[in-house]
């Protein structure tokens, strides 16, 4: 398996996926399969998916306490600790989870290695790399915009919070597209950043001879997924304009577990439906459970206190050792003849000199 | 180092992998230079370790049990319940690719393999495999692969090409953290009896004579004893160490290396010295020959075995009756102090929180384990002006401090030693600031990989610390590289003579011996090394 074998297999995998619904719709008119129950299975299977990965992931216990430290200890008044990197308490936690979770801080701390052989020695240098933390952190933080500007869809009349954050979304005003005409809506900047950072992550994977080397398919698929998703949606908005009307009709009533499915619909939306579909019953089988994996690190979301506080370990067990009584009786003549003090002292060595 | 070619040809390495052929079409190497020889039969039956054989992994045959996939996979099974870390590890790594350039082994060798991600993904994929839907259908295009023999030979070999060292699970974005996968990872390949002949000889030492050196307890008071020789020409004083002594207010344990071999004598001789120092003050400590290592190199075998060896520390602790157990320098012994002893071994209810007799300073920090460490000590008698010091007896020495990885990022001590050192030297210069802290570079033999047959893998690993302390004896003239950890002082010096000669290595205690002015000495004229101090090379001549 190569790189290009892999985006191979994934792109067809993620043609195929917005095949299927173009034919369904299309061709076969199967709207109520499209339309609600494909839905609802991915629903389903997403978040029943996603609650039994993590209970089983729990049930894991953490035998333990092994945080990475990355800051000074506490000590001594007069030493500067680091409580986020290094919490020794609940609240340095939580902030360090903060943190990771909202800022992705770990990523920050990127370099990239740049390394010269030269006459008088290899130069190596850590350089400057924060492309990586740039696009992750757009890339995530625009899909949750963009999630949660969707709720416009859902619910009726629209949240007083998710119109703030449309208008907020749409604030660059950056007019009107030429192409489809008519009343073309303002340009979220969140799909273009979507659109821009997947595109990043997908051309570092493939531009970055290491990253190239490690990737999978299970790594350009939901890429691919994503990039889909996101450009089925920029279509239907700017492009291929679908009856919006009806589109709120089928969302609300999906929402609202009273699902029907209205006439009218263009079939870009049910392509964009089915991708979303497929990535979130994916979801919990895939790496992108690292979406709450990052909450139960045990390298990061426990306190550095195991020299306060004894960790307990649950499945704790008696083992073998080396007693002390076995180590004298082993040594005791040498440890004599040194002075070393004993337990049994010199006449047990001529009880077992005599037995012997 | 005759078989390991110079370091100009070294150091010319690709990090480019092939472009098309991918890794899991690139079976494994077993070359000289880089492979620890297998264990033997006897340092593992000695133990109780399984599958105990004289085996040699050059060879095709490995001699396994006939069912050893059954007794992985169960393994396996069993370690995914057991641990958290494990299970989450191997199903949310995303292979952003952010750990890859940072660890010293790829960075010195090239070797994708050795990238974190993908010395993780030799575990991941036959994970996948046996216990994932997507594994078990998809196979390779899930990234699933059987569990051969090849692929029992690919973790063998990269499993011990990782010093455990987490500087990956630093940049990594879900902290997962490669030394967890590859304690976990050789713990599987120790079901086989699969361990490293460097790594289970020192176990089964430490398990019968109480240290890794097999120095047995008479052998270690004469070591000790030359010692006491040694600084009384230096100093003119004779110390009075004592051992197994019940009673004790504090007991002392420090790696064995400190006592074996040079430069780490030297710190254990600043040990000495400092506790003959504050004798006089009212220091009550003992040393002991049955607790007589610090480190631990069943950490480096299973979690079991790590419990096993350290158990002696807190048995002894008790049998002798002290209050409270003060540690000696050394990287990993701190990071299973820190982090594991407490659980494996705890509580240490018959302890007493620790409370410096000296100071009066109370180690809050350590008052579960009872267990303190040195550079914490000391640091505290500087601060309460305790010791009376004189730098200018390192004058000739231009200091650099490695933070050695175990205690970077298994505990987050790095003011403590530097503090130290700032008292007792007069010329402190830092390396840059992304080889140093949490962010510092192992010596690349740490985990049990400084055996003599693994030399190219080592100074590979060491290149990275080696390349920064070149910075510093370019820009500053360093000349001696400061550590805590007797890995360290064993593996280093080599690193240096191959990447940066004229940098040679000190523990910091040794700085501390230094520098210690001691009630009734005479006139030093020689450092611990017996080098002359700086203004008295002519003395030295007479």
């Amino acid at each position: 398996m190569n790189f290009v074998l892999s985006i191979l297999f994934s792109s067809f995998a993620v043609l195929l996926v917005v095949l299927i619904p173009w034919v369904g719709v299309g061709a076969a008119d199967l709207r109520l399969f499209f339309g609600i129950i494909v839905p609802y299975a991915a629903m389903a299977t997403f978040f029943i998916g996603i609650v039994i990965r993590v209970i089983d992931w729990a049930r894991s216990p953490v035998p333990f306490r092994i945080p990475t430290t990355a800051g000074q200890q506490w000590s001594f008044p007069w030493v500067k600790s680091n409580p986020i990197d290094n919490p020794k308490g609940t609240g340095g936690v939580i902030a360090r989870m903060i943190f990771e979770v909202l800022l992705f801080r770990s990523l920050f701390r990127n370099t990239r290695l740049e390394y010269l052989t030269a006459d008088e020695g290899p130069k190596i240098n850590y350089e400057w790399e924060k492309w990586l933390w740039v696009a992750a952190l757009v890339f995530h933080w625009s899909f949750l915009i963009i999630f949660l500007r969707h709720f416009r869809f859902f619910i009726e009349p629209v949240p007083a919070l998710v119109s703030l954050i449309e208008s907020l979304d749409r604030f660059l005003e950056l007019g009107v597209l030429p192409v489809n005409g008519l009343g073309a809506p303002g340009v979220y900047i969140t799909d273009i950043l979507l659109l821009l950072s997947v595109t990043y992550l997908f051309l570092r994977r493939i531009y970055i001879p290491q990253v190239r080397y490690i990737s999978l398919p299970a790594d350009y698929f939901p890429l691919f997924l994503i990039l889909a998703l996101g450009l089925t949606g920029v279509l239907m908005r700017y492009f291929i304009r679908v009856d919006i009307t009806a589109v709120k009709e089928l969302a609300v009533g999906l929402f609202k577990l009273n699902p029907k499915v209205p006439e009218g619909i263009g079939v870009i939306f049910y392509i964009h439906l089915f991708v979303l579909s497929v990535l979130i019953a994916y979801f919990p089988f895939s790496k992108l459970m690292h979406l709450a994996g990052v909450f139960l690190s045990p390298t990061r979301n426990l306190s550095s206190n195991s020299r306060m506080v004894r960790h307990i370990n649950p499945w704790d067990y008696p083992v073998e050792v080396h007693t002390y009584e076995e180590y004298e009786d082993e040594f005791r003549g040498h440890m004599i003849e040194v002075g070393l003090p004993v337990e049994r002292g010199a006449e047990s060595i001529a009880e077992t000199a005599e037995k012997e | 180092m005759a078989d390991v070619a110079k370091p100009e040809e070294t150091a010319r390495i690709d990090h480019t992998p092939p472009l098309l052929k991918g890794w899991m079409d690139t079976p494994v190497e077993i070359k000289p230079g880089v492979y620890c020889y297998g264990a033997k039969e006897k340092s593992l039956a000695y133990v109780g370790m399984p599958n105990a054989r004289d085996w040699n992994p050059a060879e095709e045959d490995w001699k396994l049990p006939e069912d050893w996939q059954e007794i992985v996979r169960e393994g396996f099974r069993d370690r995914l319940e057991k641990f958290r870390s494990l299970k989450l590890f191997m199903d949310i790594c995303v292979r952003c690719g952010a750990c890859a350039d940072k660890c010293h082994f790829f960075i010195g060798s090239g070797d994708p393999k050795n990238m974190p991600v993908l010395r993780a993904e030799l575990l991941r994929s036959v994970y996948r495999k046996n216990f994932t839907i997507g594994g078990k259908i998809f196979g390779r295009f899930a990234g699933a692969r059987d569990l051969t023999e090849d692929v029992l030979k690919e973790w063998w070999s990269y499993f011990y090409q990782c010093t455990e060292c987490r500087r990956c699970s630093l940049f990594c974005p879900y902290g997962i953290d490669q030394a967890e996968i590859t304690i976990l990872g050789r713990e599987l390949i120790n079901l086989l009896g699969l361990n490293t002949d460097w790594i289970s000889a020192p176990v089964a030492n430490c398990y019968r004579t109480g240290n890794h050196l097999g120095i047995q307890p008479h052998a270690y008071i004469d070591m000790i004893d030359f010692f006491v020789d040694e600084i009384e020409e230096i100093t003119g004083i004779r110390v009075e160490p004592s051992f197994n002594r019940k009673g004790a207010e504090i007991l002392f344990i420090t790696p064995s290396g400190d006592v074996f071999a040079d430069p780490g004598t030297y710190t254990c001789m600043g040990y000495l010295m400092l506790f003959h120092y504050l004798q006089q003050k009212g220091l009550d400590i003992t040393w002991s020959t049955y607790a007589s290592e610090g480190g631990n190199f069943g950490y480096f075998t299973s979690h079991e075995m790590a419990k096993r060896l350290n158990a002696k520390m807190y048995a002894e602790a008790k049998r002798l009756g002290v209050k409270w157990i003060l540690g000696g320098e050394c990287g990993h012994m701190w990071r299973v102090i820190n982090q594991y002893m407490d659980t494996f071994n705890g509580p240490p209810d018959f302890l007493e929180e620790p409370v410096s007799p000296i100071t009066g300073t109370k180690f809050e920090n350590a008052k579960s384990t009872k267990m303190v460490h040195i550079t914490e000590f000391t640091a505290d008698l500087i601060k309460h002006n305790v010791l009376r010091l004189d730098p200018s007896r390192n004058e000739q020495l231009k200091v650099t401090f490695h933070d050695s990885c175990n205690t970077a990022r298994g505990m987050g001590i790095f003011e403590e030693p530097r503090y130290v050192i700032n008292s007792v030297c007069n010329n402190f210069y830092e390396m840059p600031p992304n080889t140093i802290r949490e962010q510092t570079f192992c010596c690349g033999s740490g985990s049990g990989l400084n055996a003599g047959e693994c030399l190219e893998l080592r100074m590979r690993g060491g290149l990275p610390r080696a390349n920064a302390v070149k910075y510093v004896h370019e820009k500053f003239g360093v000349n001696m590289v400061a550590c805590i950890c007797a890995i360290d002082r064993a593996a280093l010096p080599t690193a240096l003579e191959y990447w940066v000669p004229g940098v040679e290595v000190t523990g910091v205690h040794e700085l501390v011996g230094n520098a210690l002015v001691m009630q009734g000495e005479k006139e030093r004229t020689t450092d611990l090394r017996g080098e002359p101090l700086a203004g008295m090379e002519d003395e030295e001549d007479v």
